[in-house]
């Protein structure tokens, strides 16, 4: 097999972990404003995610890192031209990544209400940029012959676009309420049970609207033909009816199906973008494609071999994480933290 | 000046402003993680309470201080492709592997068990969770490694042909052990070191000046000072090394750091000056300057010959054709001064409080007391002089000898939206640090005695009930 292809792959593979896992922590962060009626519920909302974000987040750095390292020219045609674009990423993660840290650090309930909006908006902002930015890819965005994009900001936006970064809230929102399912207990386990069969509706409507369209968008503006991009759009069509169908009665086996849509949906877009990755429009020759804008042959057969050797590990101590971390979560319990918790004021 | 050089000095400010920020917390993570470490290792050792209070207490500082450090990292490997697409595209079959490697290998591992630890207490034996902690530091320690041999190879590029005007990689091995990144890693990882002691003892101090909880802080203190006095000595040699290999890959860096003009044997250092910055003003109106210290520095020899400005500069334009060559000659003059001169400060620092420790004298000498909280400045004095001093002084070259600075920015990019994201950037970094300072004093002035007792071991402190995590 080319090792470009290869490539392709393990950077579709990487986002496809990214969106599956830091789908349903950006879920959960949407839903942190409205669900949780106390602090006891919303502390189990952070409590269900907080000892996995980091190492979720971990695989947009990976997924940044393997497309600089195997498509440098992909990699700084994307960055460069979706600049406003992944400037608003960088600020909602970062308000994100802070409040998990910052929240627990007084008991004020102010301070409490600052970082659990910013974990909120964060998780909302990213997930639509995510949305908009990706399909971008395939929607076109207008390059020159060096691969440099010469539109504008609002160039980004279309009713397609729009649209998928609005799919991916909906997604990631039932994600994390599925997600949640599994970790709450009681009568708020009853109510994140509501939530996720409320939000299994938008969810299954944009999703299969999306996935469609996308097929579509992949046969109108990128050449494509109706298979193979319509494999993975069914898989994602099927595990969203059947996230929504078995959300009522089987909370593991929504979460797997809302796991598999998301996914699907990743896979998807990305099938429908091959053999391009970045396709341009108008110009369509100035596409970029997993050829042209990958690194030379060596640099990717030394990748692979790293790529093969970690990926296993990395993927064997993050499952046994989940595993540590399995149990549901009482809304009663006390701190997870080793730090100590302000049970005195500290000394001025 | 034109736009083309307004978008590259804005993306220049920008690039500086976001890694400089990101590295005032950066060594903090990478040496206070160990020294944690040791102390909760000495706790499951010794099952004294003390060092689990410790350990407890500068483990909350050191995941105050991690969040920024990972908030503001994604910044970094993201600002490649969006400000410097050229750069971008030249450099990726070479710069990209170790940036992907450390996501995978390091970073991954640092995130994952560090959740691991911050909320394993209960769910974890003992024994692996100590565990946990020391995989997260080994994780910080390779991230180190890995970011390091990026950025030596724009220093000193190896292992690399150019091939249709990209650089591709010939040998990853060459890339690895490339002399200039080990040489760099040792330095940057004793700065870490220094970070987490001097911080550490610093901290000590405080509560040593206050005359509360002595005893506990005496523990934390000796255990900064072992490792700030040999590590502070250490890196002065290790620096000086350093600058010597720094010579050989990069003569213009240290001609200019010294802002020698003229080729010199034996040449002096220059301790102080005042003027004599400028081509057009070469002679220094003041100086003080140590006969033959400089030829030592450079080249290990006392009578070696140091390459001048106005040499090397007629050297580059012959090699690369006419242009400026020279980096801006006081901020690196300087910037190496604040450096050295910091570091030889924090050693006296350390090497002074061991001895008033050894003569139990630490806790009533107030006036040293004071001192070692000042000193907590020091180490990022040292270090972001020091980065300046890299970067700065390897202008104009993005890549050394490769890839000019200002060929290297995004054409997609115009100075506007750079204009943009740096107001951004400095707004919303101000604001978080503005926080962090504030959390980070609160939280070095909390009483570690103060916690409900009796609840040794790893279990948690026990918190209210409602302000659980």
């Amino acid at each position: 097999m080319d090792l470009e292809i290869f490539w392709f792959g393990i950077v579709v593979f990487f986002w496809s972990g990214y969106f599956l896992l830091e789908g349903f922590d950006f879920g959960v962060g949407m839903l942190l404003p409205f669900v949780p009626r106390s602090e006891q519920e919303r502390s189990v909302l952070f409590r269900s995610i907080g000892p996995v974000w980091d190492g979720n987040e971990t695989w947009l750095v990976v997924a940044g890192g393997a497309t600089f390292a195997a498509f440098p020219a992909w990699y700084a045609s994307m960055f460069s031209g979706f600049y406003i674009a992944l400037l608003l990423v960088l600020f909602f993660l970062i308000i994100r990544v802070v409040s998990f840290e910052w929240r627990t650090k007084s008991t004020s309930p102010r301070w409490r209400r600052v970082w659990l909006w910013a974990n909120s908006v964060g998780s909302y902002g990213a997930a639509l940029i995510w949305g908009v930015g990706l399909s971008n890819l395939l929607y076109g965005v207008p390059l020159d012959s060096n691969g440099d994009f010469t539109g504008t900001f609002w160039d980004l936006f279309s009713p397609y676009t729009v649209f998928a970064g609005v799919t991916v809230i909906a997604l990631f929102a039932f994600h994390g309420a599925t997600f949640l399912t599994l970790r709450a207990t009681g009568a708020f386990l009853d109510r994140v049970g509501r939530t996720a069969r409320v939000l299994s509706f938008p969810a299954l409507v944009l999703g299969v609207g999306f996935l469609a369209t996308t097929v579509g968008v992949a046969m109108d503006r990128n050449d494509k033909d109706l298979f193979p991009p319509v494999l993975p759009a069914a898989v994602g069509i099927a595990a969203l009816l059947l996230a929504a169908l078995l959300v009522r009665t089987r909370s593991g086996w929504a979460f797997a199906m809302t796991a598999l849509g998301t996914v699907a949906t990743v896979v998807t877009l990305f099938t429908s973008l091959y053999p391009r990755v970045m396709v341009s429009d108008p110009n369509f020759g100035n596409s970029l494609t997993v050829d042209s804008a990958s690194s030379a042959h060596y640099t990717l057969a030394v990748m692979s071999v790293v790529a093969l050797i970690v990926v296993p590990l990395v993927l064997l101590y993050q499952g046994w994480t989940y595993h540590v971390f399995r149990q549901r979560l009482e809304g009663d319990e006390p701190g997870e933290e080793s730090v100590p918790e302000l049970s005195t004021q500290p000394e001025a | 000046m034109d736009l083309a050089s307004t978008v590259v000095d804005l993306s220049r400010l920008q690039f500086a402003t976001t890694s400089i920020y990101h590295f005032l917390f950066v060594p903090l993570t990478l040496g206070l993680g160990p020294l944690v470490a040791i102390m909760q290792t000495l706790w499951y050792r010794t099952g004294d309470d003390a060092w689990l209070r410790l350990t407890r207490f500068f483990g909350t500082l050191f995941l105050i201080n991690f969040a920024i450090g990972v908030a503001t990292g994604l910044v970094q490997e993201f600002e490649f492709g969006m400000n410097w697409a050229v750069y971008s595209r030249f450099v990726g079959n070479v710069f990209g592997a170790p940036l992907a490697i450390e996501g995978l290998a390091a970073f991954m591992l640092e995130a994952t068990f560090l959740g691991l630890w911050i909320f394993g207490w209960n769910r974890l034996s003992p024994r692996v969770h100590l565990a946990t902690l020391w995989i997260a530091v080994l994780g910080t320690w390779l991230s180190g490694y890995f970011i390091l041999v990026a950025n030596s190879w724009m220093q000193q590029p190896v292992g690399y042909k150019i091939v249709d005007g990209e650089a591709q990689l010939t040998s990853v091995w060459a890339l690895l052990s490339n002399g200039f990144a080990l040489r760099a890693y040792v330095h940057t990882m004793l700065a870490g070191l220094i970070f987490g002691s001097i911080v550490m003892f610093g901290i000590c101090c405080w509560h040593f000046l206050r005359g509360r909880n002595v005893e506990l802080f005496r523990k934390a203190a000796m255990l900064a000072l072992i490792v700030a006095v040999p590590v502070t000595l250490l890196q002065l040699v290790v620096g000086n090394r350093f600058g010597a290999a720094v010579t050989s890959a990069q003569g213009m860096k240290i001609a200019a750091s010294e802002a020698q003009w003229d080729t010199c044997q034996p040449c002096g250092f220059s301790a102080f000056q005042i003027g004599g910055f400028t081509a057009d003003d070469p002679t220094p109106a003041f100086s003080i300057t140590i006969p033959r210290l400089l030829s030592y520095m450079a080249t290990g020899s006392f009578d070696g010959e140091v390459k001048g400005l106005n040499e090397l500069q007629a050297q580059e334009e012959s090699e690369f054709g006419p242009g400026n060559y020279m980096p801006n000659v006081r901020v690196v003059y300087w910037s190496m001064r604040a450096m050295a001169y910091a570091g030889v400060a924090m050693f006296l620092v350390a090497a002074l409080g061991a001895l008033l420790y050894r003569r139990r004298k630490l806790e009533q000498a107030r006036w040293f007391l004071w001192i070692a909280i000042a000193a907590i400045s020091l180490p990022y004095v040292a270090a972001t002089a020091g980065w300046i001093l890299t970067e700065m002084g390897r202008q104009p070259w993005i890549v050394q000898g490769l890839l000019l600075t200002s060929e290297a920015n995004s054409p997609s990019v115009s100075a506007t939206w750079v204009a943009i994201s740096l107001t951004l950037f400095i707004a919303l970094y101000l604001a978080l640090l503005v926080v962090d300072l504030w959390l980070m004093r609160r939280y070095a002035r909390v009483d570690p005695m103060a916690e409900p007792e009796g609840e040794g071991e790893e279990k948690p402190p026990s918190a209210t009930p409602a302000v659980g995590y």
